[in-house]
């Protein structure tokens, strides 16, 4: 019966490349984080009135993030192309797409992360100073549990469009799902492939999704 | 304890120079509980924040025990910060923390042990009265009981002075006085010296010894508590006064006084600190051939003592209420006859 309504579908294919778009999303969505954050840290101790305020690094911080958040995702693979080859002496495969995906994804992150931060009420922040804490003690104690369900909101959001950046990396032949309905499905005009392709995808989606949305009202103890 | 020497502190605006606090020099003593008044824009806030180094003065110098806060950076500023010791309006508690785990984080900051920790926490659970709350998170308290969580967190560290920043201001007057009883009850236990900033003069009234009253950066009145409410000499500070006695007697009021009882002779006296508890009145009617009539009065409470205004209608014999009256003025309390012209 699904044979026949779907032809074409190579079902241990498809497995392959859920796995190749899983590990990629999630190998990035971990990188993202971890970057992104750092960057979103940063930005915000150095806005005006906080406690690194500086002007330099803000700015400088702040035209990264700009300009790598702007670049379309398709443009910016290829414009890593150089970059990727000298760090992984490659530019296909599961790997080859990750540098683009962080820096297409961090960037983007950084941004919520700031949103977080600026979220949080500036008294408590004065509260710590006056206990005698420490930058880093703010950080670690104050600013990130703090702003933890929205740092995991963004990052769902953010896995989310990872998701779909793979798909693009696959086009370039990253491998993944996105690769499968571009070369099998789309080229070879196998629709059921395509179709297959994207139910899958969304599956993956809505899982991040779902996960994202626990952990995040978990974490909410307002 | 607290040391002030022309003190000045400048924001930078838009607009210009802001001088929020502008050359004040004043002095808190250990162990005593100090209150800074003024409307909002007056500096108090700016005034209790140099206090901790959260800021830094322009010119002039605090000194805590001793200790320059306005020189100090680093780590010294943060040791010293942990003995200044700070209350909010708006509580500022970590929402992500229960009630110890709140109170546990200063005892992390100044790096005590977790075992230690956890004695210490239970200790300020019941000193602040929050037993039985522990694990709740600050969403679930009420406004009191955020503020106990906030003076528990503040004691936390032994400290040698807390500030409190409008601490109450955010509560109801029921609970207002809660809290407010709390800070003298740690104030005594403790001898703690406290320095609070507030825009409601019962705040004033009920707790502190003495009080700064601030307008436009500068204080422009200040000593004991009894003194400020007995003879206020600004006009900002007779408006406050007011805030808690309600509007001085317009001649008015006095005229329909006198409409109302035109009989014999209407009298003001007030009373001082010690002298409310003088049984004055009873002593005058058993003494004189007179009747006496209450019309009008009240007692208010501070913390150096009570002072009060009375109004009274002596009536009988003119010569009976004449020696009354001549009774009256030599006891210790200030009387005024007031005149039927």
């Amino acid at each position: 019966m699904i044979e026949n309504l779907l032809p074409n579908v190579d079902w241990e294919k498809m497995w392959e490349a859920s796995l190749e778009t899983l590990y990629m999303s999630a190998m990035a969505t971990g990188f993202t984080f971890v970057i992104g954050l750092a960057l979103g840290i940063l930005l915000f101790l150095t806005s005006p009135h906080q406690l690194w305020a500086n002007k330099i690094v803000y700015w400088l911080t702040g035209a990264f993030v700009n300009i790598f958040r702007s670049i379309p995702f398709i443009i910016l693979i290829i414009l890593l192309i150089p970059f990727t080859k000298f760090l992984l002496d490659t530019i296909r495969g599961a790997n080859a797409a990750l540098p683009a995906l962080i820096i297409g994804a961090a960037p983007f992150y950084a941004r919520m992360v700031l949103i977080a931060l600026r979220e949080i009420d500036k008294g408590v922040i004065e509260a710590a100073r006056s206990m005698g804490a420490k930058t880093s003690t703010i950080i670690w104690k104050v600013l990130l549990p703090e702003s933890l369900p929205a740092l995991l909101s963004g990052l769902t959001v953010t896995a989310v469009a990872l998701v779909g950046y793979t798909a693009m990396a696959g086009i370039i032949g990253a491998g993944g799902l996105g690769n499968l309905a571009f070369l099998d499905g789309f080229q070879r005009s196998r629709e059921d492939v395509t179709i297959v392709s994207t139910i899958l995808i969304l599956i993956i989606v809505f899982m991040i999704q779902w996960i994202g949305d626990t952990f995040t009202s978990k974490a909410d103890k307002r | 304890m607290i040391q002030l020497q022309n003190l000045s502190k400048t924001f930078k605006t838009s607009n210009g120079q802001l001088i929020a606090v502008d050359d004040v020099t004043l002095t808190v003593e250990q162990g005593e509980i100090f209150g800074i008044i003024g409307y909002s824009g007056a500096g108090k806030s700016t005034l209790i924040r140099l206090l901790n180094g959260l800021e830094k003065p322009t010119s002039g110098s605090v000194s805590v025990n001793g200790q320059e806060i306005s020189s100090s950076s680093g780590q010294a500023l943060r040791s010293a910060r942990q003995k200044v010791s700070m209350i909010f309006q708006h509580f500022n508690l970590l929402w992500s923390r229960t009630v110890e785990d709140n109170i546990s984080f200063p005892l992390e900051i100044a790096g005590i042990s977790k075992t230690k920790r956890k004695e210490r926490v239970k200790e300020l659970i019941e000193l602040v009265g929050l037993t039985g709350r522990e694990k709740a998170y600050p969403a679930q308290l009420s406004g009191g009981q955020k503020q106990r969580v906030g003076i528990a967190r503040a004691l936390a560290n032994n400290p040698e002075v807390l500030l409190c920043d409008e601490a109450t201001s955010a509560l109801d007057p029921e609970t207002t006085d809660q809290i407010l009883e709390l800070l003298v009850d740690i104030n005594k236990r403790l001898g703690l010296t406290i320095a609070l900033i507030t825009h409601e003069m019962h705040v004033i009234r009920k707790i502190c010894h003495r009080v700064a009253v601030m307008e436009a950066g500068k204080v422009v009145e200040m000593g004991s508590v009894l003194e400020i409410f007995q003879t206020p000499q600004q006009d900002i500070t007779k408006r406050f006064v007011e805030q808690v006695n309600g509007p001085e007697e317009a001649s008015q009021t006095i005229a329909h006084l006198i409409e109302q009882y035109p009989s014999g002779k209407l009298v003001k006296l007030v009373f001082v600190g010690d002298r409310t508890e003088q049984p004055i009145l009873s002593r005058l009617i058993k003494k004189y051939e007179v009747e006496v009539n209450i019309v009008q009065g009240n007692i208010t409470q501070t913390q150096n003592g009570a002072y009060g205004t009375l109004y009274l209608q002596i009536d009988g014999d003119s010569l009976a209420i004449d020696e009354a009256i001549n009774y009256l003025h030599g006891q210790d309390v200030h009387t005024e006859v007031i005149s039927h012209d």
